[in-house]
């Protein structure tokens, strides 16, 4: 089946010079969760603009479902929900008349009891008749979500959805996110939070300075560049790492309570079986081995550095 | 979806009167305050000291220039307002991504503007039966003309909401240029009693055309020619809307 949302070399220069993206191309599986991860300034609010056609793209072509987002926007945009980053809604408006307004404005027939299904999706229900300016952040923020799904989108594209929110709000947007999932919507959210991307994503692209560093399936990822940690905890402090631990590269942390050996899960030898041996060898006591997964924050840090470091290599 | 998003349309319509039903009797008073006061000042204490115009009585004639005072100054202001509300809170971008076209965005936002303009020129029309005796020679052409710059001048001010930066913008046009244009554009006077070369001067300012034109439907003259005053109309009306889909094309002050 062809990729629901297909974007091929686009590229944005702002009137100011600022070149927010450099030749994008990115494919997305009908269907799948996607994560554009990225700090700040990255591009990545840049792109989902384009692809909703806020913002007019300096090169480029973007096929949403096989229409062209410019050629064809009627098509393309009917497809497409829109959850922004900012809270921006008509606060005189009620919550029941701006999910009408919404859907009406994508060209969708009145329909009552699916709006009034989203508005309990969302926790909503109590709130309909109430005008937007009276309720809380969190709910204003659910009213922008209910507002993107209110003409049943195929793509749904969520811009930091979990900035400033609180804890309820979270799951329920995570269980939101799995109905959707269930009945096929894809989904695309940008993040600077690596958990979330992690949590939810089937896939991954890392984005930095208007360039897609890399588009992988979010466990290759992690394999790929997941390293472990082994933190060793001892029994007695130690001031220096020994000289016979050398080969392993130990750091001691916590006062000298714990060692920590980061290694390379993917590696045929991990080095910790001769570790522990030659612990024992020495008669270094400890209490409690614990291994961890290097976090999606650790993954983004390393290649960031790493593509920043072969830059500079190559202007050299 | 294929052809016309009337949804859509219809949408924007709806948002746009319940903006005016939530204002409704500050939307209905102000005219007819406004109205009343032109009538006790103009009409009833300079107005007695006026000859007829024509043959038509001083008070009656200023029912056609106050009704287009309004017109233009209550389209300008709803569809300015209409549109830069949107840019200013951040909800425009729902407009942006929606699958509307500029004709169809347009459509609503001064199809709104321009029916609350109408509404309150008929309500300055029954105001004005209160102090005058009302003569319309030609209602159908009266009811076209209002219909007509409503929708011109509503066009106008969405061109005026789009461009504006800030709220002081939006006022800058209506204050510095419509309403002069309107108070020396024969609202309160014929410019034949204008001496010369101020009445060739007139000539030049279009909003003569326009309350010239309107009064013709009332008393069956003008200070030009009927044909004039609709050709011209027409002019600013095309201009107008080359202008928005203009401005949707490149996305002038809309998008980046």
């Amino acid at each position: 089946m062809p990729s629901i949302l297909s974007i091929s070399q686009v590229s944005k220069t702002y009137a100011s010079g600022h070149k927010a993206l450099d030749h994008v191309d990115l494919e997305i599986e009908r269907g799948e969760i996607f994560a554009l991860l990225g700090p700040n300034g990255a591009g990545k609010t840049t792109l989902i603009s384009i692809i909703c056609g806020i913002v007019t793209p300096s090169t480029g072509t973007i096929l949403v479902d096989g229409h062209d987002a410019i050629r064809q926007p009627r098509e393309a945009r009917s497809r497409i929900g829109l959850v922004p980053q900012e809270i921006a809604v008509d606060m005189f408006s009620t919550v029941g008349s701006t999910l009408r307004f919404s859907r009406g404005l994508f060209g969708k027939a009145p329909n009552q009891p699916y709006l009034d299904e989203v508005l309990k999706d969302l926790s909503l229900w109590d709130k309909r008749d109430s005008k937007i300016m009276e309720l809380s952040g969190g709910m204003k923020r659910r009213v922008m979500i209910a507002k993107a799904l209110s003409h049943e989108p195929d793509i749904l594209f969520l811009d930091e959805p979990t900035a400033g929110v609180d804890v309820s709000l979270r799951r329920d947007m995570w269980k939101m996110i799995g109905r959707l999932r269930e009945r096929g919507t894809t989904i695309i959210l940008t993040t600077h939070y690596i958990e979330e991307a992690e949590e939810m994503a089937d896939r991954v692209g890392v984005i930095n300075k208007g360039q897609l560093l890399l588009v992988e399936g979010k466990t290759e990822l992690m394999k790929k560049l997941g390293k472990r940690e082994m933190d060793i905890s001892l029994v007695e402090p130690m001031a220096t790492v020994p000289a016979e631990l050398g080969e392993w590269h130990l750091t001691l942390e916590d006062d000298g309570h714990r060692l920590r050996y980061v290694f390379d899960a993917q590696a045929e030898r991990t080095g910790i079986p001769s570790l522990l041996r030659k612990l024992s060898d020495l008669g270094i006591g400890f209490k409690d081995l614990d291994t961890s997964k290097s976090s999606l924050e650790d993954i983004f840090v390393d290649l960031v550095e790493h593509r920043e470091a072969s830059n500079e290599g190559a202007a050299a | 979806m294929t052809g016309v998003n009337l949804h859509g349309i219809w949408a924007i319509y709806r948002f746009e009167m319940a903006r005016t039903l939530r204002t409704l009797w500050q939307s209905i008073a102000t005219p007819v305050i406004t109205t009343s006061l032109y009538f006790i000042v103009f009409g009833g204490a300079i107005g007695s000291r006026i000859e007829s115009i024509g043959d038509v009585n001083y008070g009656s004639f200023l029912v056609p220039g106050l009704i287009m005072l309004s017109l233009l100054t209550q389209s300008i202001a709803n569809a300015s307002i209409g549109i830069y509300f949107p840019k200013f809170t951040g909800t425009v971008f729902e407009l942006l991504s929606a699958p509307i076209s500029a004709v169809e965005m347009v459509i609503g936002f001064v199809g709104a503007a321009a029916t609350k303009s109408i509404v309150i020129g008929l309500i300055i029309l029954a105001t004005s039966a209160f102090f005058v005796p009302l003569r319309i020679d030609h209602p159908l052409a009266m009811l076209a003309f209002l219909v007509l710059t409503s929708i011109t001048f509503s066009m106008f001010g969405f061109i005026i909401g789009i461009w504006a930066n800030g709220f002081e913008q939006l006022n800058i046009v209506p204050a510095l240029l419509v309403t002069p244009l309107t108070f020396l554009g024969g609202a309160f006077y014929s410019i034949d009693m204008l001496p010369e070369p101020w009445r060739t001067v007139s000539l030049f300012n279009p909003v003569v055309y326009l309350v010239s034109g309107f009064r013709w439907s009332f008393f069956g003259a003008g200070d030009v020619d009927i044909w004039w005053s609709l050709g011209f109309t027409g002019a600013f009306l095309a201009l107008c809307l080359g202008l928005i889909i203009a401005i949707f094309k490149t996305g002038y002050r809309l998008k980046n």
